[in-house]
């Protein structure tokens, strides 16, 4: 009976059945919100369809992703960084497009979605301030009224990208409320959601959150590894053996993973926020030492206690400072397709420097984390491997906060020791 | 386009299904009545003074009870929600302590409706079966998951039905012509009707010209030409003129969360005090619904 009823729910005695988008990726991912934000999901995922096949569309996100965000970013071959003669570290240099990070890919499909849509105003939710930045930057160009919110913790520890924000028009609303960090901003920004979804789109920022948006997400980032395979063909006339990106919500490892899951021999890895150490309870390794639930809307790997009560991630990078992760994460972990791995905040930060030191290139402490593990397993290869890594954001926010870390004392850039001279 | 409500998940296991509230509402409809549900949350600010909360509620006539285990990320709640979870959660209140005060509550009131509020990852943390297994045991009536709309719900309705618990689903004021259909499907006990969208407490009209109630009279009358459960307004209610309203437009009920969670608020050192205003609050609410 209830099978019966189960089938004409589902439209079977409609005559139009409504295309849709699988909501889960294996047991992770799926739609749990209030009934209430369910409408503006579904209009969302339909307009995400619809846009696949509207040539003006399509035109435009490509003509922006071209002219305006500077598309396609560079493949770099590191030159100096790597000692041993053995491997290879390319770098995809998402840090050289418009805005300093890959936010700005999927923030423009996204912001033409919501135009689409008739939504006059965007509401955001950022924790290193990139993706916040990155809305600003799409709402200012496309006349979109802005929103963000963020930490007040990211809002001290990110002052740069505050001003930036503001600077293009964006409201910029410090969330204080729990541990003020992205996981209470995504909070306030549901909240408000649920009271203006007629008029408002809620740009999030990363392949997690309810569906649709971690699909959605990943296809308008997954010119990161279209691009990368095409360019590391010319260049090394090969594909990589390892594909390495940081993951927090995981929106920058799922747009350079993505076009390289179908290739068999080239392995995944994820890296996630090893903090104080994954031993500590001061870390965002959700993946690696996290545990199955539900947070923001989707089923996936969650940082909690055994009651189900949310624990507070930690990073010395803001931006993988949440205790979730995207489901399409979650499902690559166990299938075994992808392996996610900790680095901790000091190994990060030795990177970080060791980039800038040795090739000019000063990264985002996201990426830095992506880097991190690439030279770490580039050390000890004992056959030719080429690595790829994605270089998701460059390092100017995060400035004043290495500075305060490696020489609190004074307030200038010193000379720091560097890994490979220790 | 189909006829989703002719068909209730009972089961014949499950007649009992909501029984208290089925007679509750029967007794209020006879009285001319509607129904106050006050709503708090467990351990709030701790549990021994919760529990003095909760049997302050009951003592100033609060028709039936509608109670939130704490969560740490309440988003669909607004800010005075959010404090009060994260002051029961300081106080080292879990899920276990929030299900050993449930059974307390039942014992010292057997036949008012007893109703939980709470998020799914409380519930998946727990176990699906698990979960309705041990409220069940408690003696609570209801749940009402905030973030589990009707498209994922048939797990947890699967498990509710199996325990003897009534799944309560929300007829938001945006929501399709099939979504109230198979929100009138399958709420048992009652039906929680969104005056508003938004999330709890914020905005809380000052005083009664908020039109809160009109788009509910639309919401209430196409749920009852769908056979849906009894509906009761929930989102805002804060006055005994909203509770009229909420009555006057259809609805068996009102549910006030925010205003009560107030009281405690503003109370928090002096016990007295907030268990004194909290009947107060209570008496009044509950004096708007006899008409």
């Amino acid at each position: 009976m209830s099978t019966l009823s189960e089938k004409t729910e589902h439209g079977k005695k409609t005559n139009k059945v409504k295309e849709t988008l699988p909501a889960y990726f294996g047991e992770f991912g799926g739609m749990f919100v209030g009934e209430l934000l369910v409408p503006a999901l579904e209009q969302l995922e339909q307009a995400f369809i619809e846009s696949q096949t509207d040539q003006a569309f399509l035109t435009e996100f490509n003509d922006l992703l071209t002219n305006y965000a500077g598309r396609p970013t560079p493949l770099t071959l590191c030159r100096n960084i790597v000692k041993n003669p053995l491997a290879k570290i390319y770098l995809k240099r998402e840090d050289l497009l418009h805005g300093g990070a890959h936010k700005t890919n999927q923030v423009l499909g996204q912001a033409l979605l919501a135009k689409k849509m008739g939504k006059t105003e965007i509401i955001a939710e950022t924790g290193a301030g990139q993706h916040g930045v990155a809305t600003a930057i799409a709402c200012s160009l496309l006349g979109l009224k802005c929103k963000v919110y963020m930490g007040a913790v990211d809002c001290q520890r990110q002052q740069p990208n505050v001003f930036r924000m503001k600077l293009m028009g964006a409201e910029v609303i410090p969330v204080t409320a729990g541990s003020g960090t992205l996981k209470d901003a995504v909070n306030e920004a549901l909240r408000d959601w649920s009271a203006n979804y007629e008029n408002a789109h809620y740009l999030l920022g990363t392949a997690a959150g309810p569906h649709p948006f971690p699909t959605i997400v990943r296809e308008f980032q997954k010119m990161i590894g279209e691009e990368a395979k095409v360019q590391l063909l010319k260049q090394e006339g090969r594909l990589p053996d390892y594909v390495i990106a940081s993951v927090g919500g995981g929106s920058n490892a799922i747009g350079i993973f993505n076009d390289f899951i179908k290739e068999k021999n080239v392995k995944l890895i994820g890296v996630e926020a090893g903090g104080k150490g994954i031993d500590t309870n001061q870390h965002g390794a959700t993946l690696v030492a996290g545990t199955k639930g539900m947070l923001h809307g989707n089923y996936t790997y969650i940082m909690q206690d055994k009651f189900g009560q949310i624990q507070e991630s930690y990073s010395v990078s803001a931006g993988l400072d949440y205790p979730a992760v995207g489901p399409q994460h979650a499902f690559l972990k166990e299938t075994g397709r992808a392996q996610y791995v900790p680095i901790n905040d000091d190994e990060a930060l030795d990177a970080f420097q060791s980039l800038a030191l040795n090739e000019g290139i000063i990264p985002a402490l996201e990426s830095s984390h992506a880097l991190a593990h690439a030279l770490k397993m580039a050390e000890k290869v004992t056959e030719k491997t080429v690595f790829l890594v994605n270089l998701s954001g460059r390092g100017d926010k995060d400035l004043a906060h290495v500075n305060a870390i490696i020489s609190p004392e004074t307030a200038e850039v010193s000379p720091v020791k560097h890994r490979g001279e220790a | 386009m189909t006829n989703l409500n002719e068909q209730k998940e009972s089961t014949v296991e499950n007649t009992q299904l909501g029984q208290r509230y089925a007679k509750s509402f029967a007794t209020l409809k006879e009285q001319n009545s509607g129904a106050f549900i006050p709503f708090v949350i467990i351990g709030d600010p701790n549990a021994e003074q919760s529990l003095a909360v909760i049997k302050t509620l009951i003592d100033a006539g609060a028709d039936a009870l509608e109670l939130g285990i704490p969560f740490s990320d309440p988003s669909a709640d607004g800010v005075t929600i959010q404090m009060a979870a994260l002051r029961a959660l300081r106080s080292g209140i879990n899920t276990n302590i929030c299900i050993e005060l449930l059974a307390e509550i039942r014992e010292y009131a057997p036949h008012i409706p007893i109703g939980l509020l709470l998020y799914g990852n409380l519930v998946f943390a727990r176990g699906l079966d698990n979960f309705y297994r041990d409220v069940a045991a408690a003696g609570v009536d209801s749940v009402l998951i905030a973030d589990l709309p009707i498209r994922e719900s048939k797990p947890f309705r699967a498990a509710a039905l199996k325990h003897g618990i009534a799944p309560i689903f929300i007829a938001p004021p945006n929501a399709s012509d099939d979504t109230l259909k198979a929100v009138s499907k399958y709420t048992q006990g009652y039906t929680y009707v969104l005056s508003r969208a938004g999330v709890t407490g914020v905005d809380v009209p000052e005083i009664n010209n908020e039109p809160t109630t009109t788009s509910a009279e639309q919401l209430i009358q196409t749920l009852a030409e769908y056979q849906a459960a009894p509906p009761v307004l929930g989102f805002g209610i804060s006055t005994p003129i909203q509770v009229k309203d909420a009555l006057a437009a259809g609805a068996a009920g009102a549910i006030s969360g925010s205003a009560v969670v107030k009281i405690i608020e503003n109370n928090l050192d002096n016990s007295t005090v907030m268990l004194k205003e909290l009947s107060q609050f209570v008496t009044e609410m509950k004096a708007a619904t006899l008409s």
